[in-house]
């Protein structure tokens, strides 16, 4: 059986668990690891072989050495399809293997058949396409939260790779890498919950009440880009057109008007709450359920329900 | 400084949008726009042009329409526009879009080239790096500040975890979010300007480029089917009368979340 190749660019995370229950049903899973590679998470959800690549010639420098030497590896043991996560760094290998291998490529994936069928949820998560690869393997990225990731006990045996990359791979040098508040919190797009303040939380200290909310579900904190706009979150935490997609089993919308630039990001969400002083907003038009009034009496009130109940 | 700004037409996000009956993004029926993000993109450029001298030029692949967003382009300030138009093209996917834009970047040679992170049509955000590939030329993508000391490029990269700073020397590719400036308007003269500034017309043939290479005949991949999801309808609707909190929380835990 063919080995699928699934790229684990930062650690192991949840879409990289869901990635490698995708791939079993491609062929035999092997995980191409750049950096330490946890062998025992990724041997529990099935990967077969783990590859890993490392060094200063991988970490000093942007995207493009990690993209070589996945290119190096296709080349060697022919797999039968690549996935990566669809993250900025996954579509960048991606698009870069896609030219070194003269190959097709498919973009946030929500589902991929054993054929390499993917399905893609397209212009705001208003419609489906199914496509395919027709040139060369299948190089697909799997956007989080798009399956249930499934254990599957395998011992995987390790193969060290050689790192040997080009001048141009070394153009672009990675001097700092700054990590920014996020905390304990799940990662936006891989959160199970999700709960997101807009202009109506009126103010960047006021996102407290968010982040209360979102710590007492569990969930990562969102914003709308007016929120962002304004200054009241940081941008790596914008949902919406311009900001991050997200799927979560729960979307919490505070004080979110609902703008089409919004709903792009989240209207494939599976259930949907808001809270808007406003009863015409449109978010209304997608929640399951809304409450129209004062966020800041409702949010408080809810997060005290919920420590009562816990 | 030679700079080109990528600028990609595309059908105004606001709006309805849909496919054609060959799977094609449909651009007849809605209301065409310049990409939101290469706004930004014409702003950096213009900035860096002011302060350091140079040209701007403004780089579109696509059909007749484009004209349109190519003069709004203008109309912000650079110099000049290219404008890479063949009904061979209609269907490219993105590895034949970035094989066009490379054989047209070669005949202009920039020091800079600057894009958006992504179009809203696609958001596919893979032609810079598919660029760097082609061109041999260094990316720093997703660029939320950029900073040009002679050829030397620094840009404070978005990630998810924060923001890496990465440097490069020119020639390079930087492509920009929308938090890296405020673009401006186009002011009155702007746009009267813009209406004499020079767009080159190049086809594939002058790019050297085969027909065989790019459309539905040199896609790499291929749409098979395409459906409309059921639009979501709302539920329950509750005017909080002092227990709204109360309210939503009963609802979470009817749905299991607490």
């Amino acid at each position: 059986m063919a080995e699928v190749l699934v790229v684990v660019e930062n650690g192991v995370k949840k879409v990289t668990l869901e990635m490698l229950t995708i791939a079993r049903g491609l062929g035999s899973v092997s995980a191409v690891v750049f950096g330490d590679a946890d062998t025992a998470k990724l041997g529990e959800f099935g990967a077969e072989k783990i590859y890993t690549a490392s060094g200063e010639d991988v970490d000093g420098y942007l995207v493009a050495p990690k993209a070589t030497v996945v290119a190096e590896l296709v080349k060697r043991v022919q797999p039968a399809a690549v996935l990566l996560a669809s993250t900025q760094e996954g579509k960048e290998i991606a698009a870069r293997l896609a030219i070194k291998l003269d190959n097709g490529l498919l973009t946030d994936a929500v589902a991929l058949d054993a054929d390499g069928t993917a399905t893609q949820a397209i212009f705001a998560g208003s419609a489906i396409v199914k496509s395919k690869v027709t040139k060369g393997l299948p190089i697909v990225t799997i956007r989080p939260n798009s399956v249930t990731p499934e254990p599957s006990a395998a011992s995987p045996a390790v193969e060290q790779l050689t790192v040997a990359v080009s001048d141009t791979d070394k153009l672009t040098k990675v001097v700092q890498r700054v990590a920014e508040q996020k905390g304990s919190r799940p990662e936006l797009t891989e959160a199970g919950i999700v709960v997101s303040g807009g202009r109506g939380v009126g103010n960047a200290d006021n996102f407290k009440l968010v982040e209360e909310l979102a710590d007492l579900l569990g969930g990562a904190v969102g914003a709308s880009r007016a929120a962002v706009d304004s200054g009241y979150y940081p941008h790596q935490f914008q949902v919406g057109q311009t900001g991050k997609t997200v799927s979560p089993q729960l979307y919490v919308a505070l004080g979110i008007s609902g703008a089409i630039q919004h709903r792009a990001g989240m209207q494939t969400s599976k259930t949907i709450v808001a809270v808007n002083k406003d009863a015409e907003a449109p978010i209304f038009e997608l929640a399951d359920f809304g409450v129209v009034g004062d966020l800041f009496k409702i949010v408080p009130q809810a997060a005290d329900e919920i420590r009562k109940r816990k | 400084m030679n700079i080109v700004v990528l600028v990609k037409q595309v059908p105004d996000s606001g709006a309805e949008r849909t496919l054609s009956a060959d799977f094609s993004v449909d651009r007849a029926s809605s209301s065409n726009v310049i990409n939101e993000m290469d706004e930004y993109a014409i702003e950096e450029a213009l900035k860096i042009k002011e302060a350091h001298g140079g040209e701007v030029t403004v780089l579109t692949v696509g059909p007749a329409g484009a004209t349109e967003s190519i003069r709004k382009a203008l109309s912000m300030g650079p110099d000049k526009a290219v404008h890479v138009q063949d009904d061979t093209l209609h269907g490219s996917c993105a590895v034949a879009t970035s094989k066009v834009l490379a054989a047209a970047l070669r005949t202009l040679n920039p020091d800079l080239i600057l894009s958006g992170a992504e179009s809203t049509d696609g958001r596919v955000q893979v032609v810079p790096h598919m660029l760097a590939e082609l061109l041999g030329v260094a990316a720093l993508t997703g660029a939320r500040k950029l900073t040009v000391d002679g050829s030397q490029l620094t840009v404070e990269r978005q990630t998810d975890e924060g923001y890496e700073v990465v440097t490069a020397a020119t020639p390079a590719i930087v492509s920009v979010w929308d938090t890296i400036n405020e673009p401006r308007y186009p002011s009155f003269k702007g746009i009267m300007a813009a209406k004499k500034k020079p767009v080159q017309a190049l086809s594939l043939g002058d790019l050297g480029v085969a027909g065989d290479e790019v459309g539905f005949a040199g896609a790499t991949s291929q749409v098979l089917e395409f459906s409309k999801r059921p639009a979501r309808t709302g539920g329950a609707k509750v005017v909080d009368e002092g227990n709204g909190g109360e309210q939503l929380v009963a609802y979470l835990a009817t749905e299991k979340f607490v």
